[in-house]
């Protein structure tokens, strides 16, 4: 249940504003693919457009293809809301429902696609997710608590529990350690070493270190200037971009020579 | 070498500190004073309908049996006004925050906070003049058809000066402050928790469900609170749209009547016991106020552990 994503010649504006320019990708499926580069160079911007987030954003718009499994998920007659609840999205803050408990949480995502479940199903569907995302343990014996009360890390897991309760063909995840502490950072990139058994993961960071640690593939993204619209510099194997990559400004990056 | 002093001998700097949390302190003894003081003068003034004879009370009856029925119609008209206004509130509220382009939800937002500056009396008189004559008809319908249920029984009032009149003229009266108060709480619904509830794959009513309203749920209940304590303190518009009378289940009949206007009406004429009998209606319609806001504090406190605030 995961597909590749082909994006051809895509274009991001915000208004007449260009943000991101002519960016061409293969991202495989049941992968880890790291988006990094310096703040402000669009990769969080490009990932959004993955799953049509971009469009909640008024005067956003994209030319361009993004295609998941040949499809394309600009076609006409697409609707987003279709495509979101097949790419699921993690955020770079822990956002759990704050008035709904651990369990409705997992199954907020569920109830929407389909109306009836029943309790044995859920059940089952929320241990499962929870197992998933190596949260059941530490609240089995609370799921009718509110999220809100869980740590940032376990709120994060908790958001990737309800990712993956819809079983998506994608996850995304727009820096997901950043508001976390370096404990909680190690059990998320555990988590996404075992999701990609399963499902394609994108994910944007700014820590380098995770990049190399989660990532198959990573493409570095860069900008020229203020004003100007971020690009995609390299897209190759981790090893290849941290060790021996083919453009000067991706090296300078991985080393440490700026951003 | 200099050594700094931690001490700080003339407590410089610390001035404004002290004028602050004294006006502040000052601010809320006021408050609570103020309330206080309504409070004895109420109970006070009122004593003398407690404790005079039950035959010199107007009715002959004694207080409690005239003002049980002009609590019920204040109850009444403020629940009409609530049942219809509450759902057109919230959905403008909705409209504005989540649906309108941004200018027309500028211009929209506008008008309905404008609607709250008409004062009252203009409000009554458009529902004694053109309101009511223009909705008897559909009374005249409603008794015909639903006259089996007790609220619509016939003859429906010809004039159209009913307490359900009274109740959509209180209903256009407090749609503006709840439609301002939701609005601006549905405007803050964090972007985080709408965001998770559309990557999930939430069309955007799902995600109101999901996010919006349980996130503005204490405020809703604070801002229908708020209506209905306008509802129930209305004197103007009831006073003039009301043709007032013994309390009837009927809501097309003329009839019943609500404490405010009561007092209104009677107050200018009135003296003696009928002054203390007034006063005392008003302590009756000052604890209805304060057991409701106290049971809607008691509505948002209980979920707090599921409130947006941790």
């Amino acid at each position: 249940m995961s597909k590749r994503i082909d994006v051809k010649d895509l274009n991001v504006y915000y208004g007449n504003f260009l943000a991101v320019e002519d960016v061409s990708i293969n991202i495989e499926a049941k992968s880890v693919t790291a988006f990094i580069g310096p703040s402000g160079c669009g990769k969080s911007t490009f990932l959004r457009t993955l799953n049509r987030m971009h469009e909640v954003l008024p005067g956003a718009r994209v030319e361009g293809e993004v295609l998941l499994d040949g499809d394309n998920l600009y076609g006409p007659g697409v609707d987003p809301v279709t495509v979101r609840s097949q790419i699921g999205m993690v955020f770079q803050r822990p956002n759990p429902f704050p008035t709904m408990s651990i369990r409705d949480n997992v199954l907020a995502g569920v109830k929407l696609n389909n109306q009836k479940i029943s309790k044995g199903e859920a059940d089952a569907l929320v241990e499962r997710s929870l197992q998933g995302a190596n949260l059941w343990n530490e609240v089995k014996d609370r799921l009718e608590k509110p999220g809100s009360g869980l740590s940032g890390g376990q709120q994060q897991r908790l958001c990737i529990a309800r990712a993956i309760a819809v079983e998506p063909q994608v996850i995304l995840m727009d820096e997901p350690c950043s508001a976390l502490d370096p404990i909680s950072t190690l059990a998320v990139e555990d988590l996404i070493n075992e999701l990609k058994d399963q499902y394609t993961v994108v994910i944007v960071t700014h820590n380098m270190q995770q990049a190399a640690r989660v990532s198959d593939r990573t493409a570095f993204f860069n900008i020229a200037g203020t004003g100007k619209p971020g690009k995609l510099i390299e897209f190759a194997e981790t090893s290849t971009i941290f060790n021996n990559p083919s453009n000067k400004a991706t090296e300078d990056y991985v080393s440490g020579r700026f951003g | 070498m200099t050594t700094t002093s931690l001490t700080n001998p003339q407590g410089a700097g610390r001035a404004g500190d002290k004028v602050f949390s004294g006006a502040a302190l000052a601010a809320g003894c006021l408050i609570l004073a103020v309330l206080f003081g309504v409070a004895l003068f109420l109970v006070i003034q009122a004593i003398p309908a407690f404790t005079a004879p039950a035959e010199d009370i107007q009715g002959g009856q004694g207080f409690f049996a005239y003002i049980w029925p002009i609590v019920v119609g204040t109850l009444i008209a403020a629940i009409i006004a609530l049942v219809i206004a509450t759902p057109v509130a919230i959905g403008v509220a909705l409209f504005i925050s989540h649906y309108a382009p941004r200018r027309l939800a500028s211009g929209l937002g506008y008008v309905v906070d404008l609607l709250a500056a008409i004062p009252s009396v203009i409000y009554g008189a458009w529902g004694a003049a053109f309101l009511a004559k223009e909705i008897a008809p559909a009374y005249d319908w409603l008794a015909k058809n639903l006259g089996w249920l007790p609220i619509f029984h016939g003859p429906a009032s010809s004039t159209g000066k009913t307490i359900l009149t009274a109740g959509i003229v209180l209903s256009v009266m407090v749609l503006p402050i709840i439609t301002s108060l939701t609005r601006e709480i549905f405007l803050q619904t964090p972007k985080l928790h709408e965001e998770a509830a559309l990557a999930l794959g939430a069309t955007r009513w799902e995600m109101i469900k999901m996010a919006v309203l349980p996130f503005a749920r204490p405020g809703i209940i604070s801002a229908v609170m708020l209506g209905l304590g306008r509802a129930l303190g209305e004197t103007m518009a009831v006073a003039l749209v009301l043709s007032s009378g013994a309390l009837t289940a009927s809501l097309i009949q003329s009839g019943n009547q609500t404490i405010a206007a009561e007092i209104a009406l009677n107050f200018p004429e009135a003296g003696g016991l009928k002054v203390a009998t007034l006063i005392a209606a008003g302590l009756v319609l000052f604890v209805i106020t304060l057991g409701v806001n106290m049971v809607a504090r008691w509505i948002i406190t209980r979920h707090k552990e599921f409130s947006g605030a941790n």
